[in-house]
């Protein structure tokens, strides 16, 4: 079977709205819904050290997402404040790093997500790296719900807690790299948040809440790549509006309670 | 070691402030220990440090082979989160390798309705609540139970029929049960070992003993009165 480029973006952009619904709703339902921008702005100086190096900046972004997850993680339990906070100090000063060596058209990809279709290798990784988020969020799914309530009853329960949050944090990061060659790195945390929190004004169980955000982020990615393929332009903003749309439908139906 | 809990000059700091210092006491195995002593005192420190969720300093040694359960004494649960009870039992269930046999015994034994488990946990009194989350705790068959004021929110039938449950918990199973109470009656119908910190430093021994008059003024700084119901 030869190698058909649409095809590889097709299902990137499949398996990478998966993930986004399934991280989404753990990182919803821990009050990370202010983290997932500002996380995704780190991923900027690595795409300026990338580009200066010549080399793909997808790489340069996932290397400094990946090391971000790691550091808050850390500062995160050595100092005992909260995520949220570490996050948005942390990443604004990225953002500052990383628009200072990045400039122009580069810069605007960078942010919006670039046009185009992937190469072989960005696709492989983000096959790969949808199925390792998706993976982790299903088999986890129960030491998270236990971790979520509580992490003292996680204590408890046999669940390395330290070791699940930096799991958590590393597949967040990863799912936000998986996405910023469609949205950039302004919009891809949207893609992460909406999705997830729509579906948590209708869901009353785990499984609602998840099966929603996925169906969700999937229709959005789906209606905006649609939209954009006519209108020839990049797809990033296209997907953000049809999830914002469906947000703002979303508060005309009350939720049950 | 032929006790459940061996602590020796347990002490936990949280920022600048002392909040635990040089607590020591063994527990048997089965026993019923009851932690008292009035608010800020550290007894939900303690029981935190106990469960290794706090740094200390001093020792804490469990029995080998011990299984934990822990109830603790309030969460910050975000009314809308979208998990039901069912989802919160089973979690624990297959963390555990727990049958569904055994979720619905440790239902019975909280003395939960099996339909409470379809509302979602924001939708729940404190005392289905304060149910669920013990139901939770017995699943994984723990030979240590340490609860965090359990009846904190339940009605007045409801914290005499878990007391009861509590104590046939540990008597029928051979558990050693660790319990945040301010209830003195309670104490001493249930507890074996009582554990008192208060304001200048802690007190341990069987309630009959450890809990005169004195100590009480000196663990809470005033006289307090209470009934002693014999456990017969």
């Amino acid at each position: 079977m030869n190698w058909s480029p649409e095809l590889g973006s097709l299902a990137v952009s499949a398996l990478m709205a998966v993930a986004a619904g399934l991280i989404g709703s753990f990182a919803v339902m821990r009050r990370m819904v202010l983290a997932a921008d500002p996380m995704s702005h780190i991923a900027l100086p690595g795409i300026g050290i990338a580009l200066i190096l010549r080399m793909n900046p997808l790489w340069g972004a996932l290397a400094l997402l990946l090391l971000g997850a790691v550091l808050i993680w850390a500062v995160e339990r050595r100092l005992r404040i909260a995520t949220e906070a570490v996050i948005g100090v942390t990443f604004a000063v990225a953002l500052a790093i990383g628009s200072i060596i990045t400039s122009g058209e580069q810069l605007i990809d960078a942010l919006l997500g670039s046009p185009g279709t992937l190469t072989l290798r960005e696709t492989v990784f983000g096959i790969v790296g949808s199925l390792i988020v998706i993976v982790f969020v299903l088999r986890q799914r129960n030491a998270l719900v236990v971790r979520l309530v509580s992490p003292e009853i996680a204590l408890t329960s046999a669940i390395d807690v330290a070791r699940l949050d930096l799991y958590f944090l590393l597949a967040f990061a990863l799912t936000i790299g998986l996405g910023l060659r469609f949205l950039g790195v302004l919009l891809m945390g949207s893609l992460i948040i909406i999705p997830a929190a729509i579906a948590r004004r209708f869901a009353r169980s785990l499984g609602t809440m998840l099966a929603l955000s996925v169906a969700i982020a999937v229709a959005a990615t789906a209606a905006g790549t649609y939209v954009a393929s006519l209108a020839a332009r990049p797809s990033g903003p296209f997907i953000v509006l049809a999830a914002g749309g469906l947000f703002f439908l979303s508060l005309f139906r009350r939720r049950e309670n | 070691m032929t006790n459940a809990l061996e602590v020796q000059d347990l002490g936990v700091r949280l920022g600048a402030m002392d909040i635990i210092r040089g607590v020591t006491f063994d527990l048997p195995r089965a026993s019923c220990l009851a932690v008292i002593g009035p608010n800020g005192a550290g007894k939900t420190v303690l029981l935190r440090a106990l469960i290794g969720a706090l740094p200390h300093t001093g020792k804490i040694t469990w029995a080998a082979n011990t299984v934990l359960g822990y109830v603790p004494q309030r969460l910050d649960i975000e009314r809308d989160l979208p998990l039901n009870g069912r989802d919160f039992l089973r979690a624990k269930a297959a963390l555990t390798g727990s049958s569904g046999a055994m979720q619905v015994e440790a239902l019975r034994s909280v003395g939960l309705a099996e339909e409470t488990l379809s509302m979602p946990i924001g939708n729940m009194s404190g005392g289905q609540f304060q149910r669920l989350l013990i139901a939770f705790a017995l699943l994984g068959r723990p030979n240590v139970l340490l609860l965090d004021e359990p009846a904190a929110g339940i009605d007045a039938p409801g914290q005499a029929q878990l007391n009861e449950v509590l104590y046939g918990l540990q008597a029928g199973r051979a558990m050693t049960v660790l319990l945040v109470s301010h209830d003195l009656s309670v104490v001493y119908r249930y507890a074996d070992h009582v554990l008192c910190l208060g304001r200048h430093g802690a007190c341990f021994g069987p309630p009959r003993s450890a809990l005169t008059p004195e100590t009480l003024y000196e663990v809470y700084g005033q006289p307090l009165g209470f009934h002693v119901h014999d456990h017969t």
